[in-house]
Parts: structure tokens; C-alpha cells; sequence
């Protein structure tokens, strides 16, 4: 249609042809997502989480102390650099759901699902834009934290370079392990519609599921622990495989196969209910 | 345009809009009215295809919302005032919905002038007052610039001089030649600014006629005369619209002329008239008459004096 007038709403000559595209809807989730204050404040504070907990593991390490303040994931360099991991991706996974379930706490929805009506492109937005801005984040503190760290433990035995043999790896997969985390959380969001509702199940899969797994027969704790998303995230920036944790590489695919899991439950309420 | 055919919406064994037809005409404003709970938010929720219908259809330009390239150039609505992020600044909650569609910003700064929002727009959303939060919705509506606009109850919560803006920017958007449909729970503001009326009770059509004849038909145009002699007044009441009708023996109503001409006919055969009133208050009433059976949350009758009825 083209009606040439000029008129209140502004309109002159005749009108632009605008288009919804996916492109427009990425661009359009970038922009919400930061012009957000929360956004800035939860991303900051989980990269100060892996930097100031990662160094201060570090700095605290003496020679021979390993024993019981020892970290999860073994007494090396990276080890202690990425302690604060583990609850950075508490953070993260937190700013995922209020990226998807504050859409719906605060009504934003509504306006959302106006202007992108066949509506899954909004989700795949939100998901892609998160998990990129997750990661990079996340892989800018862990290098911190290594970096960091590594200054005070530059003379120790347990000293690691960044080109030693599966740093790189190790680094790098941190940095996607909470990105990935950080796509959980907007799966969740999406899925349970509700801050507190999405929080609590994240929270409770990350840290408590793990815990309760241990009560079971050891047959069956055997076969599900180590695909546990806190797990499978672990075995991604573990520098030596053990043998309670999967193949970095297996652990990878066990969190993207959780991620895309949820992102699939996620899309079929968005898609089939009412906003 | 938009058409509804046979729209029907159940939240469980709760039917809140049944088997609603109607047709919002382009060029017109369209009042949509019912009292609270008549199913109007959840209709126009449909036809932006926030909700599913359970059955029947909802058309804009002659096809699903979702299926138009570009629908907020299709239509503008505002549902809700409050459907923003209130920790976004209006100026940035415009843009996320601009870049969507590849709206430029130019056409954001022009939609936050248009609606008076300059000296806020780079302030967050939740220090918004109502009227400024309304303001921020009818903006996004706008922001498409597109050919229909759908308000819910846009005055709603509004002060005197925000009323007046919301009129005369409706009126001023039917002038482009643009297709306005709004909510209303009230008759008589939606009187002021709609050319057609749909009035729906309990999710059921009721009423799908013009305005004019709404008021016509409500007996508003009518002189209540109150004569010592009814029977000699009334056959000299003559015209070609002219009807008179009768509602207790010293009454008449009279449509078809006005008080100065009954005066002086009543003056010319030496009739004692005692009371020559335009009807005037009746289109609040004949609305709550129509959808009286209907209200969701009935109230214990009140006893009052206007029960008065036009017959």
C-alpha cells in the first residue's frame, strides 16, 4: 500500500517498505540486552567472580598445602585460576533467565511477540545474542584469572604457561561452558516464563542435583553424574580427564545436547501457548 | 481493515469471547465497547495473535497478523500500557522494536516527539506515570506508521489534558484516512470520536450499528415535553421524521424536532407546556441496557431516581 500525504504521525511522501528479518531481530535483542543495567551489573560481576576468587585461589596456594583446601579440579595453575568458575556460571546462568523470564515478569512479551509475530525467531535471537556476549565475556576473565593468577605462582612447582600442553583448551572451554550455562538460563527463562521459577530450577540442577545424584545406588550415580551440566562443564576446562568426568569433547556435546533440550521445550511453549 | 469471523476463545470450561463476527471499516473509528470482563482485551489479543483463537479467525488486511512482513506497518495497537521493561528508557524500548523491522531511528525521534515524551525519553520506563507510560504505548503504536490503529481502553487513567490528546490525536489520524479501532468501557466517550460502535457483553455480540443510529435509537436527539394536554399536543406533532411516543400520561417524547419548534406549536393552539427537556443523558444508559445481563461483576441494584426509560 502507498498513500502519499503528509500528515500528524509524520508520514511524508510515500511510505518505507519496512520487512521483519532475522538480522533486525538479533540487532534488536543486542540492543535489549544492553540497555539494561542489570545486564552490565550480573555480566561484571561474574567475570569479577572468575578474576578475584581465580587469583585469590592462586595467591593463597602454598607448596605442599593441596591436601583438603585443595580445589575441585587438581592442584595446578589452571585448577586454582579457574575456582571461581563454578560460581560465575551461577551468575551467568541467572543473567539467561532474566534475559528470557524478565520478558514476561515485566510484560515486555507482549511488545516483543507484536513486533516479531511468528515468534521463534525472538528465542533463537535471545539464545545466539546471550550465549555470544556469555562466552566472550567469560573467556575474557578466564585469561584473566590465568594470567593473573600465574603472577603469583610464577615461581612454584605447580606453574603453568599459556602454551603448555592443554591450557589453550582448557581456557577456552571454560569461557564456553558458561556461555553455554548463560543459554541455559535463557532456555529456562523461556521455559518457565517465571525469574524466580527459571532461577530456582538453574540453581538447583548446577548445585544441588549434583550433590543428590551421590545418594544413588552407585551403579546408576555412575551413568548419570558425569552428564550433569555442572559436570559435562567441568570436564570441558579439566586439564586431565579423570575418571568420574567425561572426554572434555564428550562433555561439550552432553551440555549442547541439555542446552538444545530445553531450547526445544522452550520453542514449543513459545510457539503453541499464549503469551 | 480488520474481520473477525466467528472468534471464539475458551480458558478452560470459561468462554470469553463466543462466536464474535464484525469488521473494523478503513477510514473510520470503531468503538469497541463492553463493560469490564466482556471479552474486548482478549479479542483484540487475538487479532494481533498474542492469544490462539479456539476457533474462528482473525484477519488483518486480509491476513493473519503473523503472516504480514512487516505488521507493525500493518497495524499499531497498544494492549497494555505497561508492556515495557521498566528498567529500559522509553527511547531504548522504541528502538529494540524499531530495529526489528528496520524502522530507522529517525522515525523513533519523530514517534517520542509525536507523543510529548522528549524531555523523558532517555529516563527509565518505571518512573513512568500512567499517562506518560500511555503515551510511551500509543508512540509504539505509531512507530510502524501504520495504516490501522488498535488502542485497549486508551484513555483510561489519563488526566483531563491527556484525554484531549488521546481525542484529538485519534480524530486527527481518521482525518489521514487511517482505520482506528478502539476499547472503551465508556458510551459516552467513545460517542465523542467513533463513527461505528460494537458493543459486546460476555464475550457476545450485542450491538454492531453507527453511532448515529445508536443515538438514535437511544432516544438521545428526543424533547421530553410534559403537557396538561398530551392527546391534543400529539397529532399536531407532525413531520416527515417526526415520532412521538408516550411514557406516562402527562408525557411525551419527541424525536424529530426540538424544543424551540414544539414551543412555538404548542404557543400557536394555546397548549400549557410545563416541561420541554432534551434528552441528552440517555447513551450511558441504553449502553448498560444492552449490556446489563451481561456484566461480569453485577452489582447489588442500587435504587435510584433515573429509572426513567425511553420506551
Amino acid at each position: 500500500m502507498t498513500t502519499a500525504t503528509t500528515d500528524t504521525a509524520g508520514r511524508t511522501s510515500a511510505r518505507p517498505t519496512y520487512k521483519v528479518t532475522l538480522l533486525g531481530v538479533l540487532r534488536s535483542e543486542w540492543s535489549k540486552f544492553w540497555s539494561l543495567r542489570s545486564s552490565w551489573i550480573t555480566l561484571g560481576l561474574a567475570q569479577a567472580m572468575v578474576i578475584v576468587i581465580g587469583t585469590l585461589a592462586c595467591a593463597a596456594y602454598s607448596p605442599g598445602s593441596g591436601g583438603e583446601n585443595g580445589p575441585p579440579i587438581g592442584d595446578s595453575a589452571l585448577g586454582l585460576a579457574l575456582t571461581g568458575v563454578t560460581l560465575a556460571a551461577l551468575a551467568v546462568g541467572v543473567l539467561g533467565v532474566l534475559v528470557a523470564a524478565g520478558e514476561y515478569s515485566t510484560g515486555m512479551i507482549r511488545s516483543t511477540l507484536a513486533a516479531v509475530p511468528k515468534r521463534l525467531p525472538v528465542l533463537w535471537s535471545k539464545a545466539l545474542v546471550y550465549g555470544v556476549v556469555g562466552t566472550a565475556a567469560a573467556t575474557i576473565a578466564v585469561l584473566g584469572a590465568f594470567q593473573l593468577g600465574g603472577l603469583t605462582l610464577m615461581d612454584t612447582d605447580i606453574a603453568l604457561g599459556f602454551g603448555d600442553d592443554g591450557v589453550p583448551r582448557a581456557l577456552f572451554g571454560a569461557g564456553v561452558y558458561l556461555g553455554l550455562v548463560g543459554m541455559w538460563g535463557v532456555a529456562l527463562g523461556a521455559l518457565v516464563r517465571s525469574t524466580a521459577g527459571g532461577i530456582a530450577v538453574l540453581a538447583g540442577l548446577l548445585l544441588i542435583v549434583p550433590g543428590l545424584a551421590s545418594l544413588l545406588p552407585d551403579s546408576l550415580a555412575d551413568n548419570i553424574t558425569p552428564y550433569l551440566p555442572s559436570n559435562a562443564g567441568s570436564a570441558m576446562y579439566a586439564l586431565e580427564q579423570s575418571s568420574d568426568l567425561l572426554s572434555p569433547g564428550a562433555g561439550l556435546v552432553a551440555l549442547v545436547g541439555c542446552v538444545a533440550v530445553t531450547l526445544a521445550g522452550a520453542a514449543y511453549r513459545l510457539a503453541r501457548t499464549d503469551a | 481493515m480488520i474481520e473477525v469471523q466467528e472468534l471464539t476463545k475458551r480458558y478452560g470450561d470459561k468462554t470469553a469471547v463466543d462466536g464474535l463476527s464484525f469488521a473494523v471499516k478503513p477510514g473510520q473509528v470503531t468503538g469497541f465497547l463492553g463493560p469490564n470482563g466482556a471479552g474486548k482485551s482478549t479479542t483484540m489479543r487475538m487479532i494481533i495473535g498474542l492469544d490462539r483463537p479456539t476457533s474462528g479467525t482473525a484477519t488483518v488486511g486480509g491476513k493473519r497478523y503473523a503472516r504480514h512482513a512487516a505488521p507493525l506497518q500493518e497495524i499499531g495497537s497498544l494492549l497494555e500500557a505497561k508492556a515495557v521493561h521498566p528498567g529500559r528508557s522509553a527511547f531504548a524500548h522504541l528502538k529494540a522494536l524499531a530495529l526489528t523491522h528496520g524502522i530507522p531511528r529517525r522515525r523513533v525521534d519523530e514517534v517520542i516527539e509525536l507523543a510529548g515524551l522528549q524531555k523523558v525519553a532517555h529516563k527509565r520506563v518505571g518512573g513512568f506515570s500512567l499517562g506518560m507510560g500511555q503515551r510511551l504505548g500509543i508512540a509504539a503504536a505509531l512507530l510502524g506508521d501504520p495504516e490501522i490503529v488498535m488502542l485497549d481502553e486508551p484513555v483510561n487513567g489519563l488526566d483531563p489534558e491527556g484525554v484531549l490528546w488521546v481525542r484529538n490525536l485519534l480524530s486527527s489520524l481518521a482525518d489521514e484516512g487511517r482505520t482506528v479501532m478502539l476499547s472503551s468501557h465508556l458510551m459516552s466517550e467513545t460517542a465523542l470520536i467513533a463513527d461505528h460502535l460494537v458493543i459486546i457483553g460476555r464475550g457476545r455480540m450485542r450491538v454492531d450499528t453507527t453511532v448515529e443510529a445508536f443515538i438514535e435509537q437511544a432516544g438521545g436527539r428526543g424533547v421530553k415535553v410534559s403537557t396538561a394536554e398530551p392527546e391534543r399536543l400529539r397529532p399536531l406533532l407532525t413531520g416527515a421524521d417526526v415520532t412521538v411516543t408516550s411514557t406516562t400520561a402527562e408525557e411525551l417524547v419527541v424525536s424529530g424536532l426540538d424544543s424551540r419548534q414544539i414551543g412555538s406549536i404548542a404557543l400557536q393552539h394555546g397548549i400549557l407546556v410545563y416541561e420541554l427537556t432534551p434528552q441528552t443523558v440517555s447513551l450511558e444508559e441504553a449502553f448498560m441496557e444492552i449490556t446489563s445481563d451481561a456484566v461480569e461483576y453485577q452489582s447489588a441494584p442500587v435504587e435510584t431516581a433515573t429509572q426513567r426509560k425511553a420506551a
